[in-house]
């Protein structure tokens, strides 16, 4: 389904400020599955989701999906089959264009777009049918602009613009963490009732360490550009919160050695 | 009276050069200089086609596919090239000012005894009045030619206001709207952000020279020199109209803008009417768009300090 193989990238090579975020990480990923990718500040998650949706060409390595080497198509090409949701709830929608606008742009998502009326009327009522199942009161809310909406509600309309046309692999990237609690926890449930109901192969970076044992049916975890625990299978239905707070003190400790060794090194060289 | 029907005459093609600068400047949020010299094109593609016998209409039409090209490449070289958008504007209009002089072979020529797109208009109403030279309009007598310059215009002006909303409206033009409000989404839903650059640059710069084509034939001539500071005029009449009648809709936007655009060729021919020197005009223009661009937060942070003094004033 989704094939990363060998994948590097390095921000700003061979400056002082150089950062090697994706080093050699191979990924093969399962139609139907739903994956999270947890991970310390700066390990590399976003631009694991970014290569894959195409804001960056790796520098080396492959990423196939759906059988297509995707490798070298822009990223407008391919949201053909990847359907995203960022961490910034206000990165996924027009806030100038009505909530029924910016629907209708993604009832495109990947189509050519003609001289043809964009909000018809039977489109409108379509459009209303699938906002009123969010319990929001959206619905008689269509033609308000979006950016007079909550973070919340506008990262439940994205949810549903990334959804509405079925990607073959949906990207969400920390998408419940600039939300409240309350609204964190409903697009929570939001996306488990899409990707369970649509049967979604879906890629999950979360900081929340519930939603990573909650939702998903498998957990990798990054470290400096690498991947270094994969959990599956029943290993994954076994896992909980603290097993994972485990991962990362063990990730801590080595780390923790590693700069003493430098430092030791350092002083004795330096 | 001429007076007044020339101003609104005039507000009238001006509005689609304003038209075309709502959708670079508003909608794409584009800083498109080009203007100053796609508006020269239009006025002299069209005088040149004109003059050597070609149908107003086909001349005006062909005017109108320079302007576009002209914006297409300004689009080239942003989306394409990654030249900053003034630096590709400037660019694009610098170079429009030499392929204007080619276009025209001179710096001026001259449209006297051709025909213009009003002369349908004018023969109707001719046939209509009986040959009078002036008619009674709503009690005003004015000259005939006048008037079917001033009803050709404004035909046009609603043929292109009705076309430029339902486009809008549809699935490209909505997609145009959103490249201009959020790039990350248009790119994330599929679309070539940089297609989309290009081809608004080329519709709003086709517009502008459709306005350029008229300007030739209603004040008789095309000059290389007419299109200086013809952007920021845009953007006075655009700022104008928005104060008149809000943002909200498309609708409103389209109608306060060829609104915008009359209320400042009214003003400007007032201001000429009581002395303002012409060649004053332009300061008078840039200095009145720095008012309209920087009155919002003098007067944001005159409210923050009269309610800040206040409050210091109750402790
Ligand atoms: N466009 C960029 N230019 C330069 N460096 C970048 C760029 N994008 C990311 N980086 C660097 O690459 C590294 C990995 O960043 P990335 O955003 O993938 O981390 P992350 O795992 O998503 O972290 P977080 O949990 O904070 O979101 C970081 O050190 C970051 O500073
Ligand atoms: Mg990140």
């Amino acid at each position: 389904m989704l094939k990363i193989n060998g994948i590097r990238k390095t921000f700003l090579p061979n400056t002082p400020n150089e950062v090697r975020a994706l080093r050699e990480v191979s990924l093969h990923i399962k139609e139907g599955s739903f994956t999270a990718v947890i991970g310390t500040n700066g390990s590399g998650k976003s631009t694991l989701l970014n290569a894959v949706a195409g804001t960056f060409e790796p520098d080396a390595g492959s990423i196939h999906l759906n059988n297509l080497d995707i490798t070298r198509w822009p990223e407008y090409r391919r949201a053909h089959l990847v359907g995203r949701v960022f961490q910034n709830p206000f990165a996924g929608t027009a806030p100038g264009m009505t909530i029924a606008e910016n629907i209708v742009i993604s009832m495109h998502r990947g189509k050519s777009r003609g001289l043809g009326t964009a909000v018809t009327r039977s489109v409108r009522d379509e459009i209303a049918d699938r906002v009123r199942v969010l319990k929001m009161g959206l619905e008689d809310r269509l033609d308000n602009p979006i950016g007079t909406l909550s973070g919340g509600q506008r990262q439940a309309l994205t949810l549903l613009m990334a959804t509405w046309l079925r990607p073959k692999l949906l990207l969400l990237d920390e998408h419940t963490a600039a939300l409240d609690p309350k609204s964190a926890a409903k697009i929570s449930e939001l996306t488990k009732d899409i990707v369970d109901h649509e049967k979604l192969t879906a890629l999950m970076v979360t900081h929340s360490m519930q939603q990573a044992v909650d939702l998903p049916n498998r957990i990798i975890m990054m470290h400096r550009g690498n991947i270094v625990e994969d959990v599956h299978g029943d290993q994954k239905t076994r896992v909980r919160v603290p097993d994972l707070m485990a991962a990362f003190d063990r990730i801590a400790k080595r780390d923790l050695f590693d700069e003493s060794v430098a430092t030791l090194l350092a002083r004795q060289y330096g | 009276m001429s007076l007044i029907i020339g101003a609104f005459t005039m507000g009238l093609i001006l509005s689609l050069l304003s038209l075309g600068m709502l959708i670079s400047f508003r909608m794409i949020r584009f800083m498109d200089i080009t203007v100053d010299g796609s508006i020269t094109l239009g006025a002299s593609l069209a005088a040149v086609l004109i003059s050597a016998g070609w149908n107003p209409w086909v001349a005006t039409l062909a005017a109108m596919g320079g302007g576009f090209l002209a914006g297409a490449v300004t689009g080239l070289l942003h989306a394409r090239f990654k030249i900053p958008e003034l630096l590709s504007g400037i660019l694009v209009m610098t170079a429009l000012y030499s392929v204007n002089l080619r276009v025209m072979g001179r710096s001026n020529i001259p449209l006297l005894d051709v025909p213009s797109v009003s002369a349908a208009m004018e023969t109707f109403i001719a046939f209509m009045s009986g040959g009078a030279e002036k008619i009674n309009t709503l009690g005003w007598m004015i000259s005939s030619t006048d008037l079917a310059t001033f009803l050709t215009t404004l035909f046009i002006c609603i043929l292109i206001g009705t076309l430029l909303f339902r486009f809008l409206l549809t699935h490209l033009g909505t997609a145009l709207r959103a490249a201009g409000d959020n790039a990350q989404m248009v790119l994330a839903q599929g679309l070539n952000n940089k297609t989309m650059i290009i081809f608004s640059l080329a519709l709003a710069n086709g517009l502008v020279a459709l306005s350029g084509a008229l300007l030739a034939q209603y004040q008789g001539f095309a000059d290389v020199q007419m299109g200086i500071g013809m952007m920021v005029w845009g953007l006075a009449s655009i700022i104008i109209g928005e104060a008149l009648v809000g943002k909200a809709g498309l609708g409103l936007a389209i109608t306060g803008t060829i609104l915008g655009t009359i209320l400042f060729r009214l003003l400007i021919a007032i201001a000429l009417r009581w002395g303002l020197n012409p060649n004053d005009l332009k300061l008078v223009t840039a200095l009145f768009v720095f008012a309209a661009l920087v009155a919002p937060s003098w007067i944001a942070t005159l409210k923050k300090k009269i309610s800040g003094g206040s409050r210091y004033a109750q402790n």
